[in-house]
């Protein structure tokens, strides 16, 4: 019986087969390099963390948060939430996760501002990248994680690739929404009084389109954060694994305690970067 | 030359405005245009040139082209077909960088939503010209702090624009504008978001800061009693083609089609004209000093009064009455001595506060110019002719109960009613 399916599936399979396995074979070395320069960034980063002495870590987040907000009570409250975490016996844990999730984010940030600048300045450009930013969202992590752990192999770095590719598309499209709602009479008297494009990028609108962007990371940071689990299944450590041994284990007790810490983290850096993002609009506001 | 240079710009907006080019010449007009091939005509085969030194207006309805027009000075856009000319360079001519360095040298704008860089101070707004220009930073805020004194916003130096007002927004667009101190001032509807009362005094500040800058200044309006009130000359335009191009007086008197009529019918002329326009030669001028000579030159020409001066300066009215009187009573005066001051106004003095002195006057009211010299005179009905010329052609009034009164008599009265 023949089908009126005509077989697609497998050439697909095929050349994706094919493609990959050029990849690991033909720039096996370019990817090593990649992946060994994001590792030592990662490496150092995630020593530091742990290697510090608990209370000046706290001390630092407690900084950050005040010079974020201005608020010495929402300071207080991210210190003793991270507090809280380290009580919660996973203190190792979420620093190795911090490492990770700063390593992504600043990934992200490197790829996904000039993308979303350049998407906002090019109606075409942005016409071939908005296709492919649904795809990065919808398509399930598992789906690059196979490829990715084969060219880099299992572990730390195919795994901020994947949080990469899952975060990154909310700050594109954040950038390029930020500097497209920069108010064209705005740009243009930076044009009338002769400023360049760089300019016009630099001093008019990516200040402006600031907040915006604020929101963006402050989601791939959300997202990052969302991605630890699964991050974990591909060797990546971290309070995700702490969740992953719950559920192998069926230890439902180890489940939960790895997902508070989780939402613990969730909400510090939300609280942390949104005070940030509305401080930078407080020339907005109006006060006669 | 003249500093500015508009020679047959045409711009068509679309997907390829080139191709529309031959249509558009062929004299398909912008609704057409629009039907047929969904572009939009934004100039039709403009040419104009601007003086150094003068205001002037370009006005014209919503849509009609006049911030397209004003923006091809700068080359924020650029002509579909055409050349703009500025200080002898076809700025179609200049390459990225010196574009820019001409904008920032030559030109400088201020828009109707004031444009202001929101997240900046009133100071690093007004010194932002200065800045794209190079300039160090303590003497461009220096520069900068005059400018912002100049338009009365000292004290507000440290403020973002969002804490001013309107008014005070745009005073730091006009201050950044002037901070750079280039030559030309485009002005795209600067001052059509603000109050009215704020509005005029705006007016009243830019009027005040040309007389001292001497800036040549494009100002955009849709509202002819601002045009009229600051402008040197104006342009209309309508539907993306100019209509006229003349000073206050000539749009107001010889519209050059009913589009510009139907602008200025409801100007209030008394308001928008000066006496300059409607005073005439006065019938006698007596320059003698001798009594005898005045009665004999008042008896040639058969007029009962005349206008005495003296070596160029004007000295009085006399009327044949009083020169017999003089001569007959003993003594030795001089024409001189016996002409009376009566009241006089200067040739810019708008007509509507020299009305009044028209109609209670015995002799047509003189017009004496800064210098002291007689200028001309007004009639009573050199007014009349110039406030009610538009009844002439207006279709008549069938109110039956106006029947009797002569239409000219109307208009003096009606404007007469809305001076007061
Ligand atoms: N960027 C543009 N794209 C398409 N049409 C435009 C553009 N800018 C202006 N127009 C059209 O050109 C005409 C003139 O516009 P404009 O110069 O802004 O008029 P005004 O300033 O006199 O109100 C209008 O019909 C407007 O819709
Ligand atoms: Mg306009």
């Amino acid at each position: 019986m023949t089908s009126i399916f005509f077989d697609i599936g497998q050439p697909i399979r095929k050349a994706t087969n094919d493609f990959v396995d050029f990849l690991v074979v033909d720039y096996g070395d370019f990817f090593e390099a990649v992946s060994n320069s994001i590792l030592s960034v990662l490496v150092s980063l995630e020593r530091v963390l742990r290697d510090a002495p608990p209370w000046l870590v706290l001390i630092v987040i407690g900084l950050i948060a005040y010079g974020a907000s201005r608020r010495a009570g929402l300071s207080i409250a991210m210190v003793v939430a991270t507090w809280f975490i380290g009580a919660l016996g996973l203190w190792e844990q979420a620093m190795q996760t911090i490492a990770i999730m700063l390593v992504s984010v600043l990934l992200a940030i490197v790829i996904g501002i000039p993308i979303g600048v350049s998407a906002a300045r090019s109606n075409r450009f942005r016409a071939i990248v908005n296709p492919v930013l649904d795809l990065m969202q919808t398509i399930p992590s598992f789906v690059y994680l196979i490829p990715a752990a084969m060219l880099f192999g299992l572990g730390k770095v195919p795994a901020i690739l994947a949080t990469v590719i899952y975060a990154t598309p909310p700050l594109i499209r954040l950038t390029d929404l930020g500097i497209r709602q920069v108010d064209v009479e705005v740009v243009e008297a930076a044009r009338a009084f002769g400023a360049t494009r760089w300019q016009i990028l630099k001093g008019v609108q990516i200040p402006l389109a600031l907040p915006s962007i604020m929101q963006g990371i402050n989601q791939t940071m959300m997202m990052a954060l969302a991605m630890v689990v699964i991050a974990s299944m591909i060797g990546a450590r971290g309070v995700g694994e702490t969740v992953l041994l719950g559920l192998q284990r069926n230890d439902s007790g180890t489940g939960l305690i790895g997902g508070i810490a989780i939402v613990v983290l969730a909400i510090v850096f939300d609280r942390i970067s949104q005070s940030f993002g509305d401080r930078l609009q407080a020339y907005r506001k109006v006060h006669h | 030359m003249s500093l500015i240079e508009v020679r047959n710009v045409t711009k068509i907006f679309g997907a390829d405005p080139k191709a529309m080019l031959t249509k558009v010449k062929a004299g398909m007009g912008k609704d057409e245009l629009l039907a047929e091939t969904g572009h939009t005509l934004g100039l039709h085969d403009v040419s104009l040139s601007i003086e150094k030194g003068e205001i002037f207006v370009i006005m014209g309805l919503s849509g009609s082209g006049k911030s397209t027009l004003i923006r091809h000075f700068n080359r924020l856009i650029d002509p579909t077909d055409g050349a703009i000319v500025i200080d002898g360079t076809d700025i179609m001519t200049l390459p990225t960088r010196d574009l820019e360095q001409f904008r920032r040298q030559k030109l400088s704008m201020v828009f109707q939503r004031f444009g202001l860089l929101p997240h900046r101070t009133v100071l690093d707004n007004v010194a932002y010209g200065l800045e794209l220009r190079g300039i160090a930073r303590a003497q461009r805020h220096e520069t900068a702090m005059e400018w912002i004194d100049a338009v009365g916003l000292s004290g507000y130096e440290n403020q973002y624009p969002s804490q001013l007002s309107g008014g005070m927004q745009q005073r730091v667009g006009l201050a950044r504008a002037l901070a750079s101190n280039a030559e030309i001032l485009l002005m795209d509807e600067a001052f059509s978001a603000l109050d009215p009362l704020i509005r005029s005094q705006m007016q009243d500040q830019l009027i005040e800061l040309q007389a001292r800058l001497h800036k040549t200044i494009v100002f955009i309006t849709h509202d002819l009693d601002e045009a009229l009130r600051i402008g040197d000359r104006i342009a209309i335009l309508k539907d993306g083609v100019l209509c006229q191009v003349g000073t206050p007086p000539e749009i107001l008197l010889q519209p050059a089609d009913d589009y510009v009529r139907a602008f200025v019918r409801d100007v209030n002329r008394a308001r928008a004209l000066s006496v300059d326009v409607v005073m005439q030669p006065p019938a006698l001028r007596l320059t003698t000093e001798n009594l005898d000579h005045a009665l004999e030159e008042m008896r040639r020409v058969g007029e009962s009064y005349g206008y005495v001066v003296e070596r160029d300066r004007y000295r009085g009215v006399v009327t044949q009455e009083a020169i017999e009187d003089a001569i007959k009573a003993p003594g030795n005066d001089s024409l001189y001595d016996i002409a009376v001051e009566t009241p006089h106004f200067g040739p810019e003095t708008v007509i509507e506060h020299v009305l009044p002195a028209t109609l209670e006057s015995d002799w047509p009211v003189p017009v004496v110019g800064p210098d002291g010299s007689l200028a001309g005179v007004v009639s009573r009905s050199d007014m009349g002719q110039i406030l009610g010329r538009d009844e002439e052609e207006a279709e008549p009034d069938d109110d039956a109960g106006d029947g009797k009164d002569e239409p000219a008599r109307r208009q003096v009265g009606r404007d007469v009613a809305g001076a007061a």
